[in-house]
């Protein structure tokens, strides 16, 4: 469990003097923040702007804390911000375990036995030495998901990773992904235009215009 | 760190090259303290303009310097225009990276060794059609006006420019483009023409001017195929530079001076001609004409490519059969009997050239590729796109060879450093170094930014996504730059013979230098070692990939 609180201060972004969007929230642990907006309204500016790679052309002002802290300074890497694409992302270069292991803090006890238990969990289990490329897309939605999951983050960014998914199978991984969310007690931000998704979070959503 | 190097691939381009041409031009004027000479004078100039023949020889330079890039950009943008998406049109788009990769010099002995008046193809087609029982006493290799030499320099040239222009036309959507035009009634080679040549041409302008300085200052193709008495200007330069009488050497700079000025003369005259073909184009544009002379063109367009195909295989075919050749009696086709025994003789001249050439071009290869990779990866981090001048890449292409690699020597010698090793490798990165970034740019800017940006949502510094993610997703391409890298070092004639002090052989050097006097079935060797060890390089590059991906279906499509 991580109990970790998300909170966004007075958050601004702009583009050319321009503002793009302005929020200001707190997400508890467990909860699920949906920020919903037309395409071009600075759904995934925001959700750069958090994970630490917005690109240097953007303005922005306001602060995200976590668990009290301030993370605008620090890197990317450092932020412990985990983020789920529209695409699975597995590196095609390694193995359904290397991509795990890859995740995995460096002082992780019983890596092995970790992949092997998460897999597992999520009815993957034995796919450990699986060619990425060879899975279905809801396999590697769920390795996606068990590999933000084993970084051990301090909170969630969801960019709409079901849409790119069928209506069932989307049903299917969004059910789990919420479910594992929740109960890992992460804060967890998700971007979406899809009514159906914001829903199922069940929790407080934000438009932009 | 990455900063640093950022900056130092302009600067380890450009300081030499720009130093080096500045330099040359000291003993042009009579200032050679190492030759004991500290006054300036224009002596050196006045036995330049004496030298019996002078005229004729930069008129050759001249001409092969401006008919070389005109008819092999002529011939691409023919073929281009005519080019449908037929067999035989995927088959030389996909022949055009190996043929690039033919070294010169190894191309050139084809070449003469197939159209010589005793060469193949007079063998092939006489007596029967010729009635020649004795090759016939006509120059047609190293003719006076050197066409033989434009002829080889065309043959060499229409594969670099037709790469260049393939990988520049899809930004202009050529399809898009051809069926707007036939829509209005255009047939299909005058629309490419009318619609595409132009905004093509600014595209490929800047190699289109590298093929310039190249065909008027070449000097190992020049010494194969160019006409002997008088050679073009940068082989007689090369050669007072070579002479055993050290006061030569100030005739040889003004020379090189004197070469600069020939190269830029032609690319002068080359904008000039530019300036004349735009207004033709204007003209031709505005007169709305919609067929006449396209099947003229079409045929031209057709025949040309598989023309210079043929005229390449053709060399090689003849570079085979004279390195196992017995004896050939003139109007034979064939040999009478094959051997090795020229391939055994050669042996143990070979083994040390040979471990030259690999040594310096995996070592300037992997130079440049640390630094190419050190530069796009700054780029990268600090987010910001080329600000530093593209067309400085292509200095070591758009200055004569001859010409700033005179003033390095000079450099040199005024610091009293002895030829040695490291000198050639570092000259032969000046030339590797731009293909090498050229090749590898675009593939590292179409990486996909979010694998990097996934990699550090888990946590991974730049450095780990770097090795762990980046290197690993651009395996490929970075195997296929070194191929090409290592190519191009291969191939070098001049800063190995110069920074060496023909010192350091490789198997180019040694080749070439086999031109007076060796026998065909000798050279034939060393051109067929010279031209195999590129194409090592290139089937390494296609099947180590795909070995170590053998079980990653997705790297397949990463590329």
């Amino acid at each position: 469990m991580s109990n970790s609180v998300l909170e966004l201060n007075d958050v601004s972004i702009s583009l050319g003097g321009k503002q793009l969007l302005e929020i200001d929230c707190r997400v508890g642990p467990g909860e699920i923040l949906t920020v919903m907006g037309p395409s071009g309204s600075g759904k995934s500016s925001l959700l750069a702007y958090i994970a630490g790679f917005l690109a240097p052309a953007f303005e922005s002002s306001g602060s995200v804390l976590v668990n009290g802290d301030d993370i605008c300074s620090l890197a990317a890497e450092r932020r412990r911000i985990g983020l789920l694409f529209q695409d699975p992302l597995l590196f095609p270069h390694l193995s359904v375990a290397g991509n795990l292991r890859f995740a995995m803090p460096r002082n992780a006890q019983h890596k092995s036995q970790a992949i092997s238990d998460g897999l597992n969990d999520i009815g993957l289990a034995g796919f450990d030495n699986r060619d990425p490329g060879t899975l279905s897309g809801g396999q590697a939605s769920r390795v996606a998901l068990l590999r933000l999951l084993l970084c051990a983050p301090n909170a969630v960014l969801l960019d709409e990773p079901f849409s790119k998914l069928d209506t069932q199978l989307s049903e299917e991984i969004r059910t789990l992904v919420f479910d594992k969310l929740r109960a890992s007690g992460l804060p967890t931000i998700l971007v979406t235009h899809d009514k159906a998704d914001a829903e199922q979070a069940g929790g407080e959503i934000r438009t932009l215009l | 760190m990455l900063r640093w190097a950022s900056h130092s691939l302009i600067f380890l381009l450009a300081a030499p090259i720009l130093l080096g041409t500045l330099i040359a031009s000291l003993p042009a004027f009579g200032y050679f303290p190492p030759l004991g000479s500290s006054e300036f004078s224009l002596e050196a100039w006045r036995d330049l303009f004496e030298v019996p023949g002078l005229t004729r020889s930069v008129l050759v330079s001249l001409i092969s310097g401006i008919l070389t890039p005109l008819i092999s950009l002529a011939l691409v943008f023919l073929y281009l225009a005519s080019a449908t998406e037929s067999k035989l049109d995927l088959w030389i788009r996909r022949l055009v990276s190996p043929l690039l990769s033919f070294p010169h010099a190894a191309a050139a002995f084809g070449l003469a060794f197939l159209i010589a008046p005793s060469g193949l193809l007079s063998r092939i087609i006489s007596p029967e059609l010729t009635g020649w029982e004795r090759p016939p006493d006509i120059l047609i290799v190293n003719d006076t006006w050197g066409l033989f030499l434009l002829f080889g320099l065309i043959v060499k040239e229409v594969p670099f420019l037709l790469l260049m222009s393939l990988a520049a036309l899809p930004q202009l959507q050529p399809r898009h483009r051809i069926e707007v035009a036939r829509t209005l009634g255009y047939r299909a080679t005058i629309a490419w023409l009318k619609v595409i040549a132009p905004s093509l041409y600014p595209l490929v302008r800047l190699p289109v001017i590298a093929v310039i300085v190249f065909a008027s200052a070449t000097v190992d193709v020049a010494l194969i195929l160019g006409p002997a008495l008088p050679p073009t200007l940068s082989v007689r330069v090369l050669s007072w530079f070579n002479d055993p009488d050290l006061n030569l050497r100030f005739l040889a700079a003004a020379g090189s001076l004197l070469q600069l000025g020939v190269s830029l003369l032609a690319v002068a005259i080359w904008l000039v001609l530019e300036k004349f073909f735009s207004l033709l184009w204007q003209f031709w544009l505005s007169t709305g004409n919609r067929e006449t002379g396209e099947s003229l063109a079409f045929a031209l367009g057709r025949s040309a490519m598989p023309i210079v195909l043929l005229v390449i295989a053709g060399s090689l075919l003849a570079l085979l059969i004279n390195a196992f050749a017995g004896p050939w009696r003139y109007p034979s086709a064939l040999p009478s009997s094959w051997t090795i025994q020229h391939w055994a003789n050669s042996l143990s001249d070979l083994s040390i050239p040979f471990f030259n050439t690999v040594l310096i071009s995996v070592s300037s290869t992997l130079l440049a590729l640390i630094v190419v990779v050190a530069t796009l990866e700054s780029e990268r981090q600090s987010g910001k796109g080329r600000s530093t001048a593209m067309w400085l890449l292509y200095l070591p292409l758009l200055i004569p060879q001859l010409v700033f690699l005179f003033g390095i020597i000079v450099l040199t010698e005024f610091a009293g450093w002895q030829a040695n090793l490291s000198l050639v490798i570092v000259g032969h990165l000046l030339f590797v170094l731009p293909y090498v970034f050229l090749s590898l740019y675009e593939a590292y800017r179409q990486l996909d930014p979010r694998w990097t940006q996934v990699a550090s949502t888990l946590g991974a510094s730049p450095l780990k996504s770097f090795w762990q993610i980046r290197i690993p997703l651009l395996l490929a391409p970075c195997l296929t730059s070194v191929a090409i890298g290592m190519a191009i070092s291969i191939s070098l004639f001049l800063p190995t013979q110069l920074l060496g002090a023909g010192r350091i052989t490789t198997i180019t050097t040694e080749a070439v230098a086999l031109t007076s006097g060796a026998s065909r079935n000798l050279i034939s060797v060393w051109a067929i070692v010279q031209l195999s060890l590129p194409i090592v390089g290139f089937m390494m590059a296609l099947f180590i990939p795909k070995f170590v991906w053998r079980n990653r279906s997705g790297m397949m499509d990463t590329r």
